[in-house]
């Protein structure tokens, strides 16, 4: 059973970045059984750590773990599209390309 | 130059850009601490421009500089920017250069889950800004964010945002975009612009199977600058140069000062003489006096006082040493004294290039006040198109720039007319064109002169006839009523002129 590292990138205690929060918590709470991690960094404390990453949108969430690793972004308020871009739900065949 | 110096004619401050000519037009340079757009279609030289701004920054003033690339990866831009000169390598690890790489990672599939902004790249920006303390910013290019991130409005608003930090943070700002056409829409995406007060525009169109490349500031919010497109070229070793033609005039007070082409008559025919800091191209085919006409010129200057090059690549020293006396004039004579000094060169011996560093290193060290190139033309039987080009546009700014009088004259094929007076792009990069001209009148060969333009200036338009003799040569009267006289096809009008006419036509016997 493989681990779940999420990071979480915002910028500043803004609405936008309470609602990634709270958006990222509940969506793993209700939808990954394994064990996960959950790291959130604030670019404005932590501007080099954006710039290892080379992230330009804020919220960004990377998922470092299980590979592959994959970058969403926004707040996170389209549980849909998160769950399907953690790969925890398989791809719709409707949204297929 | 200075930098942040105000500018005499407008409250708003300017930064010295240091991209040669461009300052010119720019009445100073870029206002300062504002965003400037810089918009152009693909390969209008865009990304130079922005690299350009931040290498210039640093060689000349020390600026330091944040490079923004939304495009290529620094690795890429390292690489390329190596050509023009600029060690960016070296630069970074002097902290004076910093990227943000904000280049796109096809590695991994970005899925967009809410709302978003540009937060993260903003706090890059800032710390990259401070950490080197820059002054300067590129941003390059736009166009390549609206790819990367597909809602406009988000963008749109982040841009704002961006221009309004930039300006708090005391830097002067350039952010690239793309254009589709040269001529329309200013910016592919439609918001650019509103972003930016200030928006420079780069062309690069196919004119007659030449490129021009210009450059045109189309705003600057609260200042001055010049109007209209003036051309510049991308030097190698050295980055975009532009050639202010005519700005350079409205600077300099110089340029209400005549002197003598050191022809008399044809000083007339200027309207009293040519400008202190003028390009004149004298055209013609073989024969018809051009090397005269160019040993007037340097004579004139000599006998003024003024200090004399000449550049000859059809005739050695001893040649022109001995057409010279045929005409009355001693270049030896000359060059002992100090005021004239002759450079003599096979075209083929070195590659225009190296003739054009050549050329600049004389100026330099010789600091004539007239320059006489004898011929254009044997310059560019040695290279492309593109090359001589370059060469004609890098030696023009160099005169301008140094407010030399000079004279270039080149060779046209056709003995008798021809239709073009040289191509096209010798043309529009000098001041005043004087056509050199066999011609056929009443059953003889004779020789015709005019003045075809004269930027700044009255002048003659007559076409009129010249002969040489050992004392050189005599301009005389304007050929009567021929029609085509230059184009080879001369019609004596005689019959239609108004005022040699007593027949009348019998129209009205009803």
């Amino acid at each position: 059973m493989s681990k779940f590292l999420l990071k979480l990138y915002i910028s500043g205690k803004t609405p936008r970045s309470e609602n990634a929060i709270r958006n990222l918590r509940q969506i793993c709470e209700e939808n990954i059984n394994e064990q996960y991690e959950i790291a959130i960094i604030d670019i404005l404390e932590h501007p080099q750590s954006a710039e290892d990453e080379r992230i330009l949108a804020t919220p960004t969430l990377i998922k470092s773990l299980p590979p592959p690793l994959r970058r969403l972004i926004g707040d996170l308020s389209e549980t849909e599209k998160v769950l399907v871009g953690l790969d925890i739900r398989p791809v719709p065949a409707t949204i297929k390309e | 130059m200075t930098t942040n110096a105000p500018s005499s004619s407008s409250q708003v401050e300017k930064l010295a850009t240091g991209i040669p000519g461009f300052d010119l037009i720019a009445v100073g340079g870029f206002p300062i601490h504002r965003t400037t757009l810089i918009a152009g279609t693909a390969g209008s030289g865009k990304s130079v421009f922005a690299a350009q701004f931040i290498a210039e920054g640093i060689k000349q003033w020390n600026h330091a500089g944040v490079f923004v690339t939304f495009e290529e990866p620094p690795a890429d831009i390292r690489r390329n920017m190596a050509s023009l000169g600029w060690d960016i390598p070296a630069w970074e690890k002097q902290g004076k250069w910093i990227f943000v790489d904000a280049s796109p990672h096809y590695e991994d599939d970005m899925v967009i889950t809410g709302n978003y902004d540009l937060g993260a790249f903003l706090a890059r920006l800032q710390h990259a800004i401070s950490k080197v303390q820059a002054e300067r910013v590129a941003i390059d290019s736009l166009g390549a964010i609206f790819t990367q991130f597909q809602e406009a409005r988000v963008i749109r608003l982040e841009l704002l945002r961006i221009a309004t930090i930039m300006k708090q943070m005391q830097v002067t700002t350039v952010m690239t975009t793309e254009r589709e056409q040269e001529y329309g829409n200013i910016a592919r995406f439609g918001v650019e612009e509103f972003v930016a007060d200030n928006v420079v525009i780069l062309r690069n169109s196919l004119d007659e199977q030449i490129r021009h490349r210009t450059i045109e500031i189309l705003k600057f919010r609260g200042t001055y600058h010049h109007k209209g497109e003036y051309p510049f070229t991308v030097v190698p070793e050295e980055g975009l140069v532009v050639v202010p033609l005519s700005a350079i005039k409205l600077n300099q007070q110089s340029t209400d000062v005549r002197v003598s082409s050191g022809n008399p008559k044809l000083d007339e025919m200027c309207a009293g003489g040519i400008f202190r800091d003028s390009i004149i191209l004298v055209s013609g085919a073989t024969g018809t006096g051009k090397t005269l006409m160019v040993t007037e010129f340097i004579a004139g200057g000599v006998n003024t006082g003024e200090r004399c090059l000449l550049l000859a690549f059809e005739e050695s020293r001893e040649q022109l040493y001995r057409n010279a006396k045929g005409w009355g004039v001693d270049y030896q004579q000359m060059e002992e004294s100090g005021q004239l000094k002759i450079i003599s060169a096979y075209p083929e011996n070195a590659t225009l290039e190296d003739h054009l560093a050549t050329i600049k290193t004389q100026i330099e060290r010789f600091k004539p006040d007239r320059l006489a190139l004898d011929s254009i033309s044997a310059l560019e039987r040695i290279t492309s198109a593109k090359g001589f080009r370059k060469f004609v546009i890098g030696i023009a700014s160099f005169v301008k720039g140094h407010q030399l009088a000079a004279l270039f004259t080149a060779t046209t094929p056709d003995l008798i007319g021809g239709k073009s007076v040289t191509d096209a792009h010798i043309s529009t990069l000098t001041d005043s064109i004087v056509l050199l001209r066999y011609v056929e009148a009443e059953g003889q060969i004779r020789r015709a002169i005019t003045v075809l333009k004269m930027r700044g200036s009255m002048h003659e338009k007559l076409i009129r006839e010249y002969i040489i003799d050992g004392h050189g040569m005599h301009i005389g009267e304007p050929f009567g009523y021929h029609a085509n006289l230059l184009t080879g096809g001369s019609v004596s009008t005689y019959h239609n002129n108004p005022g040699c006419v007593n027949w009348q036509p019998e129209i009205s016997n009803t």
